[in-house]
């Protein structure tokens, strides 16, 4: 059985963190990663990809807001059979004052959550796939 | 004003689920629109499509598809993509043209066919693509992203579902008036809580669904409506379409993120709000003189949104204003009523379009049964994927 992210590049694993990159001159950081350009109209670096470089995330913020899936969504999303309605946080890092999305750990549903509730970074399996755990991000209350 | 241009013909295909190919419903609201301005195709000199992602190559080239459809006749033509914000930006550009002195007479259409269910991403493995990626990697429908913009506003303002379905319920009464909605049944509160939740805390009635449907403008310089006998034709005194301020921080779909606000503050006005305001300061009016709105009611929680955001109201208090009935028509300010997307359900290029249509027959007065007592100012807002939006401002 392997473990593999569903998408490479966007988080580390152990630990467990977003990955995405920061410009070195204004400071700005940017998930999901950035490699083309800063994107702040104000920033005066050379804004050619240069000035951008891998950063983790701080792993901690607060919930902005959240929601569940009830329903199958369309491919590309690889449910398992039967469906299993899923609960997506956006919460805002304290460090960086960005908010990102996230599935929240199975087993947490929308009742055990509240907006401002504190949470922090984990990885689980989104889907598995023959012998393949394949892991995303997600988001797990600080107990 | 010399800024302004006329809406001299509005027309429409009536939206539904026809299983019909999108280029008949264009069709019928561009004849409509050409008989209520009493001109012919061929007076026309530009032609503005929006376009229509789903059904095929002919959507992507909208405009010179309806040009084809019409009679090829040698007017010049732009095709415009904006996702929900399309139409909008089909009539900016018709404006443009109008505006820049290089035509008298435009013709602006937008229709769709459209899939039944959820939206899902174009087809193919794009793993570039943040559209196939939200889908792929957190199941994030755009119900889920409405979901998360309404269970924000009920931990700000203490909105409840029923607040919600108010919304819904409202919009149903104004629908059931309308003969080119696609739903024209009242509805209760109760009923709308019934229906079942699809991402909490929203219901499928509080969620718009998808249609089939065509929109069509004729626009002409306020000079060549005079030399056609309209003295006082409803006028387009301003539009926006500007994008959103860095740092965005507030999420919309098909976003992972919003942006950093580290080392940048916020702008002072966020996009929805901003999207409103540069047509305001563009026509020289404010909230106070808009007297009919229609607002992009993707969902139920987001008409309360909107209210605010168009300065019709302060933060939170859109839904005193909505218990009040001050939202209905014989209130003091309507909020869609055309039914909005709750009675019509998204026919994404046609949309924008219809907002017009339906705020030019109100300042016309010839809304019928739906008819808003005296308006002379209107506001139409909308938003799509992508930092793109639109707000137009009417007067009469």
């Amino acid at each position: 059985m392997g473990r593999k992210p569903a998408v490479d590049g966007w988080f580390s694993v152990d630990p467990a963190a977003l990955v995405g990159t920061r410009c070195g001159d204004c400071g700005t950081p940017y998930f999901p990663r950035n490699e083309i350009a800063c994107r702040n109209p104000g920033c005066a670096g050379p804004k050619d990809g240069s000035e951008l470089a891998p950063y983790t995330f701080s792993t901690r913020g607060r919930i902005w807001s959240y929601a569940d899936s009830r329903y199958k969504p369309p491919p590309p999303y690889v449910s398992p059979e039967p469906f299993r309605p899923y609960v997506v946080a956006a919460v805002e890092l304290d460090v960086e004052k960005i908010v990102v999305l996230g599935q929240v750990v199975p087993g947490v549903g929308v009742d055990d959550l509240a907006v401002g509730q504190e949470v922090e970074l984990t990885v689980g399996t989104l889907y598995t796939e023959g012998d393949d755990d394949h892991l995303v991000w997600m988001w797990r209350p600080v107990a | 004003m010399s800024g302004d241009v006329a809406v001299v013909g509005t027309g429409m295909h009536p939206w539904g689920k026809w299983g019909k190919n999108f280029v008949g419903y264009g069709l019928t609201a561009a004849r409509e629109a050409l008989a209520e301005a009493g001109l012919s195709w061929r007076d026309v000199q530009y032609v503005a499509g929006a376009d229509t992602i789903r059904n095929g190559y002919p959507g992507f080239i909208a405009g010179a598809t309806f040009a084809q459809a019409l009679g090829w006749s040698g007017a010049r033509v732009s095709s415009s993509y904006a996702a929900c914000a399309s139409g909008a930006q089909a009539i900016a550009n018709a404006r443009a043209q109008i505006l820049a002195g290089l035509a008298d007479v435009a013709l602006v259409v937008g229709a769709d066919a459209a899939p039944k269910g959820f939206f899902a991403p174009v087809g193919g493995d794009r793993p570039d693509d943040p559209d196939w990626l939200r889908f792929r990697l957190l199941g994030a429908t755009n119900p889920l992203y409405f979901a998360l913009a309404a269970r924000r506003r009920m931990a700000l303002y203490g909105s409840t579902p029923e607040d919600f379905a108010l919304v819904k319920v409202k919009n149903a009464r104004h629908g059931a008036a309308n003969p080119n909605a696609r739903y024209r049944k009242e509805t209760t509160v109760a009923e709308v809580l019934e229906s079942p939740v699809v991402a909490s805390p929203l219901h499928l009635m509080d969620i718009c669904a998808t249609s089939d449907g065509g929109a069509a403008l004729v626009l002409t310089s306020v000079e060549f409506a005079r030399s056609r006998g309209l003295a006082r034709p409803v006028r387009i005194a301003g539009l926006s379409t500007v994008t959103p301020t860095f740092p965005k921080t507030v999420i919309d779909l098909p976003d992972f993120a919003t942006d950093a606000a580290m080392t940048v503050p916020e702008p002072a006005r966020p996009f929805r709000a901003a999207l409103a305001y540069a047509a305001y300061e563009e026509a020289g009016i404010g909230p106070s003189d808009v007297s009919v709105a229609e607002v992009y009611d993707l969902s139920t929680a987001l008409e309360l949104d909107w209210m605010e955001d168009i300065g019709l109201c302060a933060p939170g208090e859109a839904e005193s204003l909505l218990r009040a009935g001050e939202t209905t028509i014989g209130g003091r300010i309507p909020v869609n009523p055309s039914g909005g997307l709750a009675s019509f359900g998204e026919a994404v290029p046609a949309q924008a379009i219809a907002q017009i249509c339906e705020l030019t027959r109100q300042l016309r007065h010839r809304s019928g049964p739906r008819q808003v007592p005296s308006p002379n100012t209107a506001i139409a807002v909308n938003q799509g994927l992508f930092g793109h939006g639109s707000a137009t401002l009417l007067t009469h």
